[in-house]
């Protein structure tokens, strides 16, 4: 049986790399925005895909890293991609702190309070909470970014960093998913009384899967700080978490591929359907609508993990 | 010495008393029954024995150690594994995985270890996996090692969740109605496997309604009717006791 998949994968490789090359400004921004909603969604992958979680405020942790990025970047000066690591430190440590008291919540209760909680950080960075958010109109003046001596500016310069960022992702969180770790999270999303019984803190693993992937929002953030150089709390509306929740949904839960090519189809198709504007909406819903009928695991749903064949004599010790 | 010490178990779901000021001992390396009609509560004494439950009185000492206030998954680390009466699988996911879960407990990598695959990492994986397809083989379903769990048989799913419970490294394994849905030659086999697990070293505890199971496999019985314990003893006592056999097998028509 010849499997086609690397094959897909690496015309799709190809095709993206060249893809700057050949397209202008407009579009290679549109894949652009394709990048950091697919970073997005890979991070929100962790806890609605592998953990089976409802968490539709992931917004929330993308404005955490933004915002920190703009505000250091602007009051002290330090280079931009810098701050990704503090950003992602920032928005992982406030998922800690809001998650730990509703972890416990099961699935549409803990969607309502995870709606909440966006819309909390939305209206706290209108209202300039601290005196350091900007209000409504945000933080503006953020520097371009530097990667080793080289000016990060143009659409296809942030291009390649967003995709690289987005590599990364994909192979990080591929091994994540291989794993002890990766294998937990399944088990409470299948059953979580069955993975408690089998001895899985189920509370710890649900809390961290809320940590990785708002670490990586927040890095995400960092990335959208650097490219806008002004952002505001509209940028971190409930409607950026609905979609990011939808792109999980649509592409397949806890499909890495899955989610890559749902960012595509809900960020990059209405670009080409702009002059339908507002009809592209009710498209939109058909499909989710249909998809929720035929084919409720998403386009490509993940597929089983592998496990190498069983050793002749069963022997613990690896290569 | 007794593995596990139950010491005047109660607990209460609003007005009914399920468990009701229970107490018994579970020897070391012994295969001990909990018996009892439906609603007998003992169901209800695993889940206090497992954490999924508190007790509103009495104490659970497992080797000689206060368990009543742990968290299940406390428990399951300390050497107390479990299976459900109604078959808890993670059905999507294959017979393999759902081996490895039980070997959860017993590994370490975490999120940044699993990312760098680390060396310790991959030897611990390669080794989970290798103990994860032994208890397989133990209970006889390697040849289903890539199936999902939930196109097993339901005689094979009831053993999946044993290797599961085996694959934590327990000292102590709860059986909860282990032969429901199985035939007879399935039971068969079952008690083999219930007596190797023993003489693994491991003590097992289990509920059964299938006579011929508990009466052939266990050496201690525990009675319990509503909620309290009537009676406690060797299978042949336990047949001969009055009290029993009122409550539970019924009075005797010849």
């Amino acid at each position: 049986m010849k499997d086609v998949r690397p094959v897909i994968y690496a015309v799709f490789c190809g095709a993206l790399l060249l893809a700057p090359f050949f397209l202008n400004a407009y579009w290679v921004d549109v894949l652009n925005n394709v990048g950091l909603y697919a970073i997005l969604g890979l991070s929100l992958n962790i806890i609605l895909g592998h953990a089976g979680l409802f968490h539709m405020g992931h917004a929330a942790f993308y404005a955490m890293g933004a915002y920190t990025t703009a505000i250091i970047n602007t009051s002290y000066q330090i280079p931009v991609l810098w701050l990704m690591p503090l950003s992602g430190l920032v928005a992982g440590v406030a998922a800690l702190v809001i998650a730990r008291p509703i972890i416990h919540l099961r699935g549409d209760y803990l969607l309502i309070v995870t709606i909440g909680l966006v819309e909390i950080v939305r209206i706290a960075l209108i209202n300039n909470v601290f005196g350091i958010t900007g209000g409504s109109n945000g933080i503006f003046g953020i520097s371009r970014p530097e990667l080793f001596g080289f000016r990060i500016r143009r659409p296809e310069h942030f291009f390649f960093l967003i995709w690289g960022f987005a590599a990364i992702t994909v192979f990080l969180f591929h091994r994540l998913e291989n794993s002890r770790f990766g294998r937990a999270l399944n088990y409470l999303r299948e059953d979580d009384v069955a993975a408690e019984g089998s001895g899985i803190n189920t509370a710890h693993y649900k809390l961290i899967a809320f940590v990785v992937g708002a670490v990586w929002a927040g890095m995400a953030g960092n990335i959208f700080a650097a490219k806008m150089t002004i952002i505001a709390p509209e940028s971190f509306n409930f409607w950026e978490s609905v979609i990011m929740f939808m792109i999980v949904l649509l592409g397949g839960r806890g499909s890495i591929p899955g989610v890559i090519l749902g960012a595509f189809l809900i960020v990059g198709l209405p670009e080409l359907f702009r002059q339908f504007a507002t009809a592209r909406m009710l498209v939109f819903g058909a499909i989710m609508v249909a998809m929720m009928i035929f084919r409720t695991e998403g386009i490509l749903p993940p597929r089983p993990r592998r496990y190498p064949a069983a050793v002749a004599d069963g022997g613990g010790d690896g290569p | 010495m007794s593995l596990l010490q139950l010491q005047n178990l109660t607990k209460r779901f609003g007005g009914l008393v399920a468990v009701d000021n229970v107490s018994f001992d579970v020897p070391e390396g012994a295969i001990v029954g909990l018996i009892g009609p439906n609603g007998a509560g003992k169901t209800t004494v695993f889940n206090l024995i497992t954490g999924n439950y508190r007790p509103d009185r009495g104490d659970i000492l497992f080797d000689g150690r206060s368990i009543r206030k742990l968290p299940t998954h406390r428990i399951v680390h300390l050497g107390i594994a479990r299976t459900f009466q109604t078959i808890r699988l993670f059905p999507k996911l294959s017979v393999v995985e759902n081996v490895l879960a039980g070997r959860h407990c017993r590994m370490k990598a975490g999120v940044i270890a699993a990312m760098l695959r680390l060396p310790a990492q991959k030897r611990e994986e390669t080794a989970a996996l290798a103990e994860a397809r032994a208890e397989m083989a133990f209970v006889g379903i390697e040849r289903d090692a890539d199936q999902v769990a939930e196109n097993l048989s339901y005689g094979n799913q009831r053993l999946l969740e044993i290797a599961r419970a085996l694959a934590t490294g327990p000292r102590f394994i709860i059986l909860d109605e282990p032969a429901g849905g199985m035939n007879d030659f399935e039971t068969a086999k079952l008690i083999r496997v219930i007596r190797q697990i023993r003489d693994r070293g491991i003590t097992v505890l289990l509920i059964e309604h299938d006579m011929s199971l508990v009466m052939e496999a266990c050496e201690q019985l525990v009675v319990l009717e509503n909620g309290a314990k009537i009676a406690e003893g060797t299978p042949g006592e336990i047949q001969e006791n009055e009290r029993v056999i009122e409550a539970y097998l019924g009075v005797e028509e010849e």
